[in-house]
């Protein structure tokens, strides 16, 4: 059962220029990108920065409009909404179904209100009494491991984790069929991010959370995700259940990623091949296979035909023409 | 056990208390909100402290020199002060004042004096002192008179009123275009925004004393006092409205991109919740701040048209129309005193700018 299916997603922003302000390019941050999300499933989306990845997010959150491609969401079994069409006003009432968990605690919460208030805005907004309001908070500040006193102050008082804590009990205020984490941790210490990864283990287990996580390395997704999507220069170039992308990867990009992850072992280090070169601009990528210049298996065909996703083995999708016949390394 | 109770106290402390806190800590603006104060407060009560009737003349009693009470006699404690004899120089023909040796005038507590109504309201005839009895030419006249026997310390303290006041109403007038249009063209942007910025930078291109010198001759000369003071006001925040403007555009630009305001909508939240609960709290503390800026200005503005004869006209009273009588080189030669009036503006506008910097440092105090 589905909860989000997106469809040849694409968003291009355009690039003025001169006096009238007349257009004279397109960055196009996100092309045909296509996945979709089961009831209970966490997919990860990864890349590098300008790779459209929170681009994707925004769009499905609405928080951007899609320049086309359909963005079906299942509010309540049995019924779907397109997204990527619906007006601000129509989205309204649709709003509290997909929450989101900000990549900084600290512009996410406003400085302002005090955190049981924070925590109860989007109840208030959706016409939660007083009352029951208030025993919601008290749920969820235990649910996320906060002290009941936080409630009378102000996130000023809170840590970098703490803050995050008070942003996933907002997202999770109104039993979301959907979270989008936009870089959950990424903002926070190495010991606070595995704090943060376990508690969201934990609401997966509990609530059955279905979650886009979005992140910008590999090393942090492998726990929380069954299936990881990894994005290059607006497309998606691979997506496979997260046991196989990373011990076979099928797409040099992911290869070159899995090798980025830091490891434990001193040993290893050396070995770690970075890719060759900058990312390349989204408002002019290079012909065929965007990723051709850094890629050290490169053949004539990359230069000239964009590679579609197709699948290699079973659940396994990739988008490089080479996909069967490279033996590429992952980790353990 | 006090660093915890600090912490709690911290963790609770709502943002005007932090800001509080932190404003505490800028003494010379703590000084200047004391003198601000202090002179509203002589604004409001300008009547009662003021002895002599600020219009009553006398050409008897012409730029007489500043007068000092004496506290004591050969009896003790018995504030007085001396009467005074007019003299005229046959020489060069100018009245000087000599102490009129034997006659003393008693200062008294609460002294009935001229009849005002006290905030506008109540009609009294009390002073915090004066001197009881006397003749016209016998008073209290700690800064002197001018050339029409006026008492330059009761004018000043009336002439507060009307500066200190006009800056406040200019400003309200101010903050609300200044909001109203700034806000406008920050949430909706687009061509509204343009439209609304490059009238802006006209006004501001425009050379503000040839500007309020063709508005001022458009104003009738019948028009009675209160009507030219209102004219005025309209007139300084015509201009004033634009630094407010753009300070709360830019905050409205800077706030919808915050990620507390995008998840307030995410969360269903409405335009008016956002903006209500969200916005406006961000950016009170930046327009208190802008304010307190822009009071000064408006206080000079009015001392500097009225200065030049473009403002308000006697016999109205303001700072600017006091320093009007100064203007004279050979005036102020005779009489210095005169110039008294430069003194309030100065102190008022530098504790406005004090003030005004210590609460742009304390207002944002999560910065």
């Amino acid at each position: 059962m589905k909860v989000l299916e997106v469809e040849g997603l694409h968003k291009s922003f355009p690039i003025r220029g001169g006096l009238l302000q007349r257009e004279i390019g397109r960055v196009r941050a996100v092309q045909d990108v296509s996945f979709s999300i089961e009831r209970g499933e966490t997919l990860a989306l990864v890349g590098e920065s300008g790779c459209g990845k929170t681009t994707v997010s925004r769009c499905i959150l609405r928080a951007l409009p899609p320049t086309s491609g359909a963005i079906r969401f299942s509010p309540q079994d049995g019924t779907v909404v397109d997204l990527a069409p619906l007006s601000r006003r129509a989205l309204r009432p649709l709003r509290r179904h997909i929450q989101m968990i900000f990549q900084d605690p600290y512009s996410s919460l406003n400085p302002r209100m005090l955190v049981g208030d924070i925590v109860a805005e989007p109840l208030a907004v959706n016409g939660v009494g007083s009352v029951e309001r208030e025993a919601r908070v008290r749920a969820l500040l235990d649910l996320v491991g906060l002290p009941q006193s936080a409630r009378t102050r102000f996130p000023h008082a809170f840590s970098g984790g703490q803050r995050q804590r008070i942003g996933i009990a907002r997202a999770l205020a109104l039993d979301p069929r959907l979270v989008v984490a936009d870089e959950p941790v990424s903002a926070l210490d190495v010991s606070v991010q595995a704090q943060i990864i376990n508690l969201l283990l934990d609401l997966q287990d509990r609530l059955g959370l279905s979650m886009l996580f979005v992140a910008h390395d590999l090393g942090v997704v492998r726990h929380v995700s069954d299936r990881v999507a990894v994005m290059y220069v607006g497309r998606i170039v691979e997506i496979a259940p997260t046991r196989s992308l990373y011990s076979r990867p099928r797409h040099p990009y992911t290869e070159a990623l899995l090798a980025a992850v830091p490891k434990p072992d001193p040993e290893l280090r050396d070995q770690a091949a970075a890719p060759r070169g900058e990312v390349a601009d989204p408002a002019n990528p290079p012909p065929g296979c965007a990723f051709h210049p850094r890629c050290p298996f490169a053949v004539d065909l990359c230069r000239t035909e964009v590679p579609k996703l197709r699948e290699t083995t079973t659940g396994h999708m990739s988008a490089c023409h080479r996909a069967e016949e490279l033996t590429l390394t992952g980790v353990a | 056990m006090s660093a915890s109770l600090t912490d709690d106290r911290m963790a609770q402390a709502t943002q005007l208390q932090l800001t509080w806190w932190r404003f505490c800590r800028h003494k010379l603006a703590l000084i200047s909100l004391g003198v601000i104060v202090t002179f509203y407060v002589i604004a409001i009560f300008a009547d009662f402290l003021a002895i002599t009737d600020p219009h009553a003349t006398d050409a008897r009693r012409s730029y007489m020199p500043p007068q000092a009470i004496q506290l004591f006699d050969a009896d003790g404690f018995n504030p007085h002060v001396n009467g005074l004899k007019g003299v005229r120089d046959l020489k060069t023909f100018k009245m000087t004042f000599a102490p009129d040796q034997g006659r003393k005038l008693k200062v008294v507590m609460f002294a009935h004096g001229y009849e005002y109504n006290l905030f506008g309201l109540i009609p009294t005839d009390r002073h915090l002192f004066g001197i009881e009895g006397g003749q016209p030419v016998d008073g209290i006249f700690l800064l002197g008179t001018d050339q029409l026997g006026r008492d330059v310390y009761s004018r000043l303290i009336v002439a507060t009123r009307i500066s200190l006041f006009i800056g406040l109403a200019g400003v309200t007038l101010s903050l609300f275009l200044g909001v109203m249009l700034g806000g406008i063209s920050g949430l909706y942007g687009g061509w509204v925004d343009t439209i609304i910025q490059r009238v802006i930078e006209v006004v501001r291109s425009i050379p503000t004393i040839p500007l309020w010198m063709g508005l001022a001759a458009a104003l009738p000369n019948t028009w009675s006092v209160t009507q030219v003071y209102f004219a005025i006001t309209i007139i300084i925040s015509l201009v004033g409205w634009t630094e407010l403007a753009r300070v709360v555009r830019g905050r409205f630009l800077a706030l919808r991109e915050e990620d507390f305001v995008i998840a307030a909508e995410l969360a269903g939240a409405g335009q008016t919740r956002i903006i209500v609960r969200h916005m406006l709290p961000s950016f009170l503390s930046h327009i208190i701040a802008a304010v307190s800026l822009a009071l000064p200005a408006m206080i000079v503005s009015e001392t500097s048209l009225s200065f030049l004869g473009l403002g308000l006209r006697p016999p109205a009273i303001s700072w600017g129309i006091l320093l009007q009588d100064a203007q004279n080189v050979q005036v102020l030669s005779g009489a210095p005193w005169l110039l008294v009036a430069a003194a309030p503006v100065i102190l008022v506008i530098l504790a406005f700018n004090f003030l005004g910097d210590g609460l742009r440092d304390a207002a944002d105090p999560y910065g």
